[in-house]
């Protein structure tokens, strides 16, 4: 049906592209440590050598009955149901900030125990429903 | 492929048809709009931001589907040697980028009230910017080059690399940690889209789409335009 060109160049640009996704692949793969944004407190607690000096990010669930308040700095604590974390912070905490939602802080760890933020980050989940629904949702629980 | 539809048929085709998506895409979208701002719902959690969800979701899904549409083509450009196809990509990448624009931008505006900041180096955030990227080059190369051989083909490869993106885009929040949350409207798992709030994203998904549908006609009706003044009386 088509020419020997046509064909050739098919399989040509297949093989170009095919070659490029693959090699995309492994690099990201073998970058899969700087490509996610947050480790959980699990990954924090398997870290095989901690380091003070460097920036990183903890994400989780803010554990329900954690979150203490004094006038100097917010005390809280990050959990993925395994795990937990202990996070000091000083600052202004944004608004969806809340007991058992998903939290994201950035910060220097001190201990495999304790965490201090510079930076909180309030991460949304995938759900979307009016109040009414919500309200629904918990006279069922 | 498309040798048997005369350009000359195309013209007034096209501008016939012009008119009837122009009037359907702007009921389309006074009906989206109403539905989105006023008849939706808010939601539980974040309140009236939700109704940023209604430009952000659909801009970043059409300009994901623009741009494989154009990178298929590409193949079929090189492969085949389809001019028509090159006037057809050409003339789909400008709505393609702009809507990228919007939903990094809109992305930008919802995220400073919900997450308490403008913007993350995340895995979706990043690969979302290096598609915007993608459609500048593409973009681009048309200007660059004066040869339009030239620009046709480097386009072409250029649609094609951006491919590999498409999927890291997509499943970007499943593979990696990120801020961004994963997708709520989903074929194989459960939807977590409330039916209230889904309405409206589908009727604003159906608005863009004939945007973009409308902005294609009118950059191909010139391109063809443009032909048939150099003379040439095929494509």
């Amino acid at each position: 049906m088509y020419g020997k060109k046509v064909k050739l160049r098919a399989f040509f640009l297949l093989l170009i592209f095919f070659v490029l996704a693959l090699s995309i692949f492994l690099i990201f793969k073998s970058l899969e440590e700087n490509v996610i944004y947050f480790k959980s407190p699990t990954e924090i607690k398997n870290l095989s050598e901690l380091s003070d000096n460097n920036k990183i990010r903890v994400g989780g669930m803010v554990k329900i009955n954690s979150i203490k308040i004094n006038d100097k700095e917010v005390i809280f604590i990050i959990t993925d149901l395994k795990n937990e974390i202990i996070v000091n912070f000083q600052g202004s905490i944004p608004n969806l900030f809340e007991e058992g939602k998903g939290v994201v802080a950035e910060g220097f760890i001190k201990d495999r125990k304790y965490f201090n933020a510079t930076k909180i980050l309030a991460k949304h989940d995938e759900n979307y429903m009016p109040p009414e629904v919500k309200e629904a949702l918990k006279d069922d629980e | 492929m498309l040798n048997y539809l005369n350009p000359q048929n195309f013209l007034k085709i096209i501008n016939k048809i012009q008119k009837f998506i122009l009037i359907l895409f702007l009921l389309v979208l006074a009906l989206g709009l109403i539905e989105a701002l006023v008849l939706s719902p808010e939601d539980y959690k974040q309140s009236d931001s939700v109704r940023i969800m209604y430009v952000h979701v659909p801009a970043a899904w059409i300009s994901l589907g623009i741009f494989s549409v154009i990178s298929f083509l590409s193949f079929g450009i090189l492969i085949f040697k389809n001019k028509n196809f090159s006037l057809i990509t050409k003339s789909l990448a400008p709505s393609g980028f702009v809507f990228n624009v919007i939903a990094l931008v809109t992305g930008s505006i919802w995220g400073k009230p919900t997450w308490g900041t403008w913007w993350a180096w995340d895995a979706r955030i990043t690969s979302m910017l290096l598609l915007a990227l993608f459609y500048l080059l593409f973009i681009l190369s048309w200007r660059v080059f004066d040869d339009s051989n030239k620009a046709i083909k480097y386009s072409s490869y250029i649609a094609i690399l951006g491919l590999i993106n498409i999927p890291i885009i997509k499943f970007s929040v499943d593979w990696w940690t990120t801020l961004h949350q994963p997708s709520s409207v989903n074929i194989l798992k459960d939807t977590t889209i409330h039916s209230s709030m889904l309405f409206p994203l589908a009727i604003m998904t159906a608005a863009f789409a004939l945007f973009s549908l409308l902005i294609f006609l009118m950059k191909y009706n010139t391109e063809l335009i443009k032909i048939k003044n150099k003379g040439l009386d095929r494509l």
